[in-house]
This record gives C-alpha cells, sequence and structure tokens, in this order.
C-alpha cells in the first residue's frame, strides 16, 4: 500500500495547512504535494512557506503563484464580474506586498505539473487542467468524454487539479480518473467552516491465481498494468477542522475585505459566485 | 475561401480542440422580430430551418471522440422548436447544456420535465435570458412592444422552477452608463423575485438588423494577422466552438450567413483553420469571449511552463 496527500489551493490559511500535514502524517502518508495557489484571501502570507519545506511538501505552480511570483498586476483568476475582480484585487495586492522577495522567487521555481506513477497508475498533478492552468474544471459543466480526451492526451490515468475551490471525482474509462483535490485555503459554499484535502491511495491486489480472477482484476486496471502490479487506487476527500476564529481575527487584524471574513466564520462564499455553473451556485447560499 | 497555407500573411485561427459545441437548433425561426438581430431572425426567415432530434442525437454521438465539454442551443428562438425539451434532455446524459432563450416563450409543462432532467444529470442546464436593458423604455424599442414584461415573466418562472437563468443585455446604451445601469438592473430583477440575479453585459454584433439600426462594418474595420500578434486567441469563439445548422457545419455562430462559414459536413472536417477577416471578428477581437458563459470563460494565459 502506498498513500499520499494531495493539498489544493492553500489561499494563505497557513493554520488550516498545519492541520492537515498533522493529520496526512497521522494517517501514513509517504509523500505530500500541493496543486498551487499557495497565496490569497488569507492573512500573512509568508508563514504557509516554511510548513511546506519542513514537510518536503512539492508544489505545482499555479495562476496565484506565477502572478506573485513575476509581480504581475493582477492574479490571473480570469473573473468576468467587476465586482469579483474588485476583491480579487483587494487580496492580491496584500498578498503580493506581503510575500517576501525569497518566497516570490521560490513561486517562480515551481513547475507547472507534477508527474509519477502510484503502482501502475501514471497520476498527474495541475493547478486548473493540465492544458491550461487557470482552466476552470466545475464537476457540472465538465463532460466525461472532455476529461477522457484529456487522459488520453496528457497520457495519464488519474489526473488532479484544484483552481475552482470545491472538490469532486469523476471515474474513467479502463479506471482512469479525474479527481479535483479541493482546497485549504476557504470552506467549499456548503455552510460548514471545515475545509477539505484529498488522499490517494494505491492498494496492491494479490497476484492473479486464476483466469477468472485474472480477468475481473483486468477490469479495474488501467490498460498498460504490468501483471505484477495489479491494483487499484482509492481516493478519500478528508474534512479538516482548524482554528478558523483565529484565522478570521488575524484577517480583521490585517484589514483584509469582511467580505472573506464572513465566509470563513460561516462557511457560505460571498464573492466570486459569478463563475460559478447553475449547479454548484444553487448548492451556495448567495 | 478557407484554403490554409501557412505562408500566407492572413489572421488564421486554429481550433486546437472542439470545447463547445453549438446547435443552431431553431435556425433562424423565432417569435420575435428585434431590431439587433445580428442574424436577423423572425417569424417568417426559414433560411435555416430546425434541427430534429435525431440530428442532434447524430452530433452528440460525433463529438464523444472529439472530446467535446459543452453544448449551446441558440437559433431563433430555441423554444419554437418541438422537439427542443427532448433535445435537452438527451443531451444532458453528455455533458453540460446551455440554451440561449428570449424567454416569452417558456411553458410549466416543458420546465417541469427540464428541471427533473437537470435533477438526474450531473450535468448543468442553463439558461441565457435575453433582455436589453432594465425597463420597457430600454428593452422593447430594440425587442418590440411588451417584450420587457414578457421575459421577465419569463424570468421568474424560470426562478419558480428553481433555475438561475443567466440574463444577457446586448449593450443597446453607451459603454460609460454600464455600471449604472447593472446596478438598476440587479435591483429590477431582485424586484421581481429573483434572489440572485446573474448578468452578463454583451457587445451588439454590427451584422443583419443591426446594421440598418446602426451601422455595418467599414471595409478598414478588419482583424490583421500584425494584430495576432501576443493576443490571446482562446478569446474568440473560433479558437474553440463550432455551429451545426441545418446546412453543415460552421465556424461560430454569429457568421452562419457569411459566405465560406460552411467548413464541413462532419465535425471532424470542421476542426480546420479559419481566417478572421469578417467585420463582425473585429467585434469578437476587442471584447472577447462574448458567447461563452462565465464558468467556462477561456480566459487567460495558456499553459504555464
Ligand atoms: S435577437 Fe434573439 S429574440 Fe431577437 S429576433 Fe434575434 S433570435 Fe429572436
Ligand atoms: S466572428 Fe468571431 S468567432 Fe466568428 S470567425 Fe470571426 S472572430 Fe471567430
Amino acid at each position: 500500500m502506498m498513500r499520499i496527500a494531495l493539498l489544493g489551493g492553500l489561499y494563505s490559511n497557513y493554520l488550516a495547512l498545519e492541520a492537515a500535514l498533522v493529520d496526512a502524517r497521522r494517517r501514513g502518508c509517504e509523500a505530500i504535494y500541493c496543486l498551487g495557489d499557495l497565496g490569497a484571501f488569507g492573512p500573512h502570507p509568508d508563514r504557509a512557506f516554511p510548513l511546506l519545506h519542513e514537510h518536503g511538501v512539492a508544489c505545482v505552480r499555479g495562476n496565484y503563484d506565477d502572478s506573485i511570483g513575476r509581480e504581475l498586476a493582477d492574479c490571473q483568476c480570469g473573473y468576468t464580474d467587476p465586482r469579483d475582480n474588485h476583491f480579487a484585487q483587494l487580496s492580491y495586492d496584500y498578498t503580493l506586498a506581503n510575500t517576501s522577495p525569497a518566497n516570490r522567487a521560490w513561486l517562480r521555481s515551481l513547475p507547472g505539473e507534477i508527474r509519477f506513477d502510484l503502482g501502475s497508475y501514471r497520476v498527474l498533478l495541475c493547478h486548473g487542467s493540465p492544458r491550461r492552468t487557470n482552466e476552470f474544471l466545475w464537476e457540472s459543466t465538465t463532460s466525461t468524454h472532455f476529461l477522457e480526451h484529456l487522459a488520453d492526451e496528457h497520457e495519464a490515468d488519474v489526473i488532479c487539479g484544484t483552481h475552482t475551490g470545491i472538490k469532486w471525482r469523476r471515474d474513467l474509462a479502463g479506471g482512469r480518473m479525474f479527481v479535483n483535490v479541493g482546497v485549504l485555503g476557504r470552506p467549499e459554499n456548503d455552510g460548514r467552516t471545515n475545509v477539505w484535502y484529498t488522499l490517494l491511495t494505491h492498494r496492491r491486489h494479490h497476484a492473479p491465481r486464476d483466469g477468472i480472477l485474472e480477468k475481473s482484476l483486468a477490469l479495474c486496471d488501467p490498460p498498460h498494468a504490468k501483471r505484477e502490479d495489479y491494483g487499484e487506487i482509492v481516493v478519500e476527500f478528508i474534512p479538516i477542522e482548524y482554528d478558523h476564529q483565529r484565522l478570521a481575527a488575524e484577517m480583521r487584524a490585517q484589514r483584509l475585505p469582511e467580505e472573506f471574513i464572513e465566509t470563513i466564520i460561516a462557511g457560505w462564499w460571498t464573492t466570486c459566485l459569478e463563475i460559478l455553473p447553475a449547479k454548484e451556485r444553487r448548492r451556495g447560499r448567495w | 475561401m478557407n484554403q490554409h497555407s501557412p505562408t500566407d500573411q492572413r489572421p488564421w485561427i486554429a481550433i486546437p480542440h472542439l470545447d463547445h459545441l453549438w446547435f443552431q437548433v431553431a435556425g433562424t425561426l423565432c417569435n420575435l422580430t428585434c431590431a439587433h438581430c445580428f442574424i436577423s431572425c423572425s417569424p417568417k426567415n426559414d433560411s435555416f430551418g430546425f434541427l430534429s432530434l435525431s440530428d442532434v442525437q447524430r452530433r452528440l454521438e460525433e463529438s464523444v471522440p472529439l472530446g467535446v465539454k459543452e453544448y449551446y442551443f441558440t437559433g431563433g428562438e430555441p423554444f419554437l422548436n418541438p422537439e427542443l425539451t427532448a433535445i435537452l434532455i438527451e443531451t444532458l446524459r453528455y455533458g453540460p447544456a446551455t440554451v440561449l432563450t428570449n424567454g416569452t416563450v417558456l411553458k410549466d409543462e416543458w420546465l417541469t420535465d427540464l428541471r427533473a432532467a437537470e435533477d438526474a444529470s450531473i450535468y448543468s442546464l442553463e439558461f441565457r435570458v435575453s433582455i436589453d436593458g432594465c425597463s420597457p423604455e430600454m428593452n422593447d424599442p430594440v425587442r418590440g412592444a411588451g417584450t420587457f414584461a414578457r421575459a421577465m415573466k419569463g424570468v421568474a418562472k424560470l426562478v419558480q422552477y428553481g433555475f438561475l437563468p443567466i440574463i444577457t443585455a446586448a449593450r443597446v446604451w453607451p459603454i460609460e452608463q454600464d455600471r449604472a445601469i447593472v446596478d438598476r438592473f440587479l435591483e429590477v430583477l431582485r424586484d421581481a423575485g429573483y434572489a440572485r440575479p446573474r448578468l452578463k453585459i454583451l457587445p451588439t454584433l454590427h451584422l443583419g438588423a443591426e446594421e440598418t439600426r446602426t451601422h455595418g462594418y467599414l471595409p478598414s474595420e478588419r482583424v490583421t494577422s500584425d494584430m495576432l500578434d501576443g493576443y490571446d486567441q482562446s478569446q474568440l469563439v473560433c479558437h474553440h466552438s463550432r455551429v451545426v445548422t441545418d446546412r453543415g457545419v460552421h465556424v461560430c455562430p454569429i457568421l452562419i450567413e457569411s459566405h465560406g462559414s460552411v467548413l464541413g459536413q462532419t465535425l471532424s472536417e470542421s476542426l480546420v483553420p479559419f481566417a478572421i477577416e469578417h467585420g463582425a471578428c473585429t467585434t469578437c477581437y476587442e471584447y472577447g469571449a462574448i458567447c461563452s458563459n462565465a464558468s467556462s470563460q477561456p480566459l487567460g494565459q495558456e499553459a504555464l511552463g
């Protein structure tokens, strides 16, 4: 068995990051990855970096990291509504001003994607989608055959992304899958204060002993699976409770927008609502 | 002529992937005759006809191996097509569907069926309702007498069935007034019972009836290949979309009436570069992403790293 932890956007929520790292170690994760967007939204952007280094977390570069690293004028989040852009700009300016030159340089060094094998599964970690860092892949607006196409095109069995802020997964043909790992940065618009990260566990099956077993195992394995390496990937979404009242107090002390603080305390999104598709929007309050 | 030769200096736009498949599902037939309609739809304009459920089914099947991400339905008025409800229900088995309507002909029995279909699907069914301004005084001169009230009734009905329609307004006012009109519009929608209104402002396209209402494009208003230097082509509809009509597969929903816009009879045939040399292309170039929903706006940089 091999288990890894996948952390989505941190948005400077270093308190949730701390809690998730402890949780992942306790669950026996052998490696921890972050899928990008380290800054934004929350207070004290520099506080997440030492935690990531200490735990050897390999990170993908998100659009926010790209912007902060290169000191661009905005976060490249792709919002279209003026109100969304207003709030996005406030937190971007704050995050840029409070990220040290050394951390900015480190952000510039991050790769656009990370690939590795889990058993016989080729895993691809990206931020938005494998083809574009800031592409929104929402559960309700992404067809299954589009995901199949991405898996073929990018030669991966398990594609993992974040960026939208809401976790979901879709099973694809041949045991392949797409997983949005959720985010640690803020609650996911469900009226709860917890945030989420994702565990991937590879479970090895015993070597097939007879033809029948072999056949049934072959059904759940990727097409290129090596004979000795039958196994499956189990995806688990893990809720993380953290001291959200403390985060809210720190955000207030840093004069971050009340709208953001409300999201941390109440668990409902108050900004960036225009980018939500109908189904996801309906589940929220605003 | 749409013959791509790598050496010529025309503003060619390739299509790296077919993300959005559009259906001109009601052809050019519409119950309204808006003064700014860029394909001059009307109750009498049958130059493009309806697509049948089986036409759409065939295209949906064709779209699967191409990995199409989302489906869009337009006209004319899509709900004039008697098979539209069945078409949308079928589409929701394949992927997300968005229908562009003027909101004036919606019937309860259709919305009951569509509510059930969206609930049963993992995909969103989006409604986009065109209302051009926040009052009858703004909207009706363009869309016809009484259409503001009728469309607002349609919005209320959609909300009653649990949909969250995206109201799209063509900018029939000076751009400087955008902020004030958006704020007023949101207020009007809330007063009409739509608690969390979604609103999108679109530029007008100087084609079809709009050419007479205001003006067409000057011969000098053209995108040149130089202008594509450093330009984010993913902003353009033709960079990631094609539209099916009863004549074949066209480059984009905007140019269906233009000579040379049919790129093939199959979806695969249509995935060739197109030279964006039409007047309307300058509007796309200037405003970008005018046809997609905000949730799938192809904005921003290409893949990093
Ligand atoms: S703009 Fe829309 S509603 Fe108006 S005539 Fe054209 S298709 Fe019909
Ligand atoms: S009108 Fe717009 S979408 Fe159509 S070909 Fe021209 S640039 Fe492309």
